[in-house]
């Protein structure tokens, strides 16, 4: 069964199809476990995830995956260096604090990080700020500018920028708008983009 | 379901201390089926005075002390696996402890009897485990003192061990925690009847026991719970009695708690169990908890609750920290619940979903212990 069919999202379908079988994955912000369940059943890959909010851990563990509770950044120094093939974090890089500090330890932890990250400088986003003068809103920036979960904007110009300084070396670019991926104008087109990176 | 409490016998058992102790009685109960392939069974271990009967009821009514938890469609479910539970050593409910009698005397042992440890009770269980002729436990579990032994199984036994589920426990005592034991025991050694343990034939130290089991209660219980549950109210009457009688609702519900536990414990085994608690720090000898872990194989669910300030979570913590640090597959939830340290026992909803997916999970991946035929 298609990924997508099942956990909905576009950037779960391209994460999964970027994880090769039997690899150790940790999923930082896994929610209810679903990309980790559908891996480990899938793909029978050595799964594992971090998630802050108690309903999620427990729904996550009842599904017969490996969750620890606890707060992403505040968890990371535990883990040993190269434990995991693959650490992924989808959508949750603009919520934390510390952005550089996550992808570093993410390359510390795993040999490759994959990271989805919702693209500010998509055109949508652009035009709702242009027209409306007010903070952006879109589907998939849709927060009252008081109710955001969102800590830190990014944008696939800012992301490319932080590459060259950090001097990670991309394996993947994949870049969605809707369920299409396209590498056209990705700054502007995409919604998402989602990156795999090793140090 | 009926439980019968059934017995094993052993020769002998060394324990942590250097002595050895003869003719070891162990009272266990045991509930499901072990299936052919022996891979199928869960060994639950109580709490401090909690004892084999921990599912069903007994010839009298009683539940087991887990029976919300352990039965058919339950968290352990019995159609499903083949669950056992033993009193542990130096209890008062049919394993051998000070109140059994000491062969070399025939007399109860009392004070004579040997200091004993976590390691010593989890030692024993393996001998049982050993003669019900199982490589490989499914899983050890049990809450407060009970995840102390868990731990200790898993840090022990490693290749016997699928699966630990700790619940609302830590891997070494605090000092709070060895604070309210002390407190418990200095009650039991001021009562003038505890005639320094050697009260078997006599009245037993009922006033010293009652009191430790109150201050007991207390600590097992959350200011919040406690308030929902008694409040200020008055029991029985509309005003105070200026006699120092029970006035409160709490008061009086504390003074049956501790008169009921008189009847059913020896004030021997609480200072003998309470100092065994005290005592249990996996990591000593270690450099580290992490260390004291490194040769576990098992797959941890830990657990802890919010409001249980006797064994908080950053107890339950420390253990999922150090095991995270040497890349042990363990999950871990804070459960949210008012009832204290009694949420393990009495709030098993939340636990309940968990424990059922976890153990799934591990029945499907069940590794059979090397020289064993698999399934």
């Amino acid at each position: 069964m298609k990924v997508r069919e099942v956990l909905g999202r576009s950037d779960y379908a391209l994460i999964s199809e970027l994880i090769p079988s039997g690899s150790r994955v940790l999923d930082l912000g896994c929610g209810g476990g679903g990309l980790l369940a559908w891996l480990k059943e899938n793909k029978q890959v050595d799964a594992r995830g971090v998630e802050l909010k108690r309903e999620l851990v427990q729904q996550a563990i009842a599904r017969g995956v490996t969750v620890y509770q606890g707060d992403l950044e505040a968890s990371l120094s535990e883990y040993p260096d190269q434990a995991f093939d693959y650490v992924t974090l989808s959508q949750t890089l603009q919520e934390t604090r510390q952005p550089l500090m996550v992808i570093n330890e993410m390359l510390r932890i795993g040999s490759r990080a994959i990271i989805a990250f919702p693209n500010f400088g998509h055109w949508r986003v652009r035009l709702s700020h242009l027209f409306s003068g007010g903070a952006p809103k879109t589907a998939l920036f849709p927060y009252e500018w008081h109710s955001s979960p969102n800590m830190h904007y990014l944008t696939v110009l800012d992301f490319e920028e932080s590459i060259r300084t950090q001097g990670w070396t991309v394996e993947r670019r994949l870049f969605l708008s809707g369920h299409i991926s396209g590498t056209i104008l990705p700054n502007l087109m995409a919604e998402v983009a989602v990156y795999m990176f090793r140090r | 379901m009926i439980t019968e409490t059934q017995y094993a016998h052993f020769p002998s058992l060394t324990l942590d201390v250097g002595e050895t102790l003869p003719n070891v009685q162990v009272a266990y109960e045991t509930y499901g089926t072990l299936n052919a392939a022996r891979s199928n069974a869960i060994l639950v271990l109580h709490a401090f005075s909690g004892d084999a009967h921990a599912a069903g009821i007994d010839h009298e009514g009683k539940p087991g002390w887990w029976a919300n938890m352990i039965g058919p469609g339950k968290a352990f479910d019995t159609q499903l696996y083949f669950v056992i539970c033993a009193n542990v050593l130096g209890g008062c409910r049919g394993t051998t402890g000070p109140s059994s009698l000491n062969p070399a005397t025939d007399k109860p042992y009392g004070l004579s009897f040997p200091g004993i440890t976590i390691g010593d009770m989890v030692r024993l269980q393996k001998m049982l485990i050993d003669k019900l002729g199982i490589a490989r436990l499914l899983a050890v579990t049990g809450g407060s003192m009970g995840g102390m032994q868990a731990l200790e199984w898993a840090a022990s036994y490693p290749e016997a061990v699928e699966a630990c589920i700790p619940i609302a426990s830590t891997a070494r005592h605090s000092a709070q925690q060895i604070a309210f034991n002390e407190t418990g025991r200095q009650a039991i050694m001021a009562d003038p009847d505890f005639n320094r343990g050697d009260y078997y034939d006599k009245t037993p130290p009922g006033r010293g026991l009652s009191v430790a089991r109150m201050i007991g209660h207390i600590t097992y219980m959350s200011d919040e719970s406690m308030r929902e549950k008694f409040g200020r109210r008055l029991r029985e009457r509309q005003e105070f009695s200026y006699d120092f009688g029970a006035d409160f609702e709490v008061e009086s519900y504390l003074r049956y708690r501790g008169t009921q536990f008189v009847g059913r414990f020896d004030a021997n085994s609480y200072l003998y169990i309470t100092k065994a608690m005290d005592y249990f720090d996996l990591s000593a000898g270690y450099p580290s908890l992490a260390a004291s872990l490194e040769r576990a194989q098992s797959r941890f669910l830990v657990v802890s609750f919010t409001s249980d300030w006797l064994y908080p979570s950053y107890q339950s913590q420390e253990i999922v920290n150090a095991l995270r640090s040497r890349n042990h597959d363990v999950a871990y939830c804070e459960l949210s619940s008012n009832y204290g340290h009694d949420a393990f026992l009495v709030d098993v909803g939340e636990q309940t979903g968990i424990v059922t997916g976890f153990l799934a999970r591990c029945a499907r991946e069940f590794r059979t212990p090397a020289g064993q035929v698999g399934r």
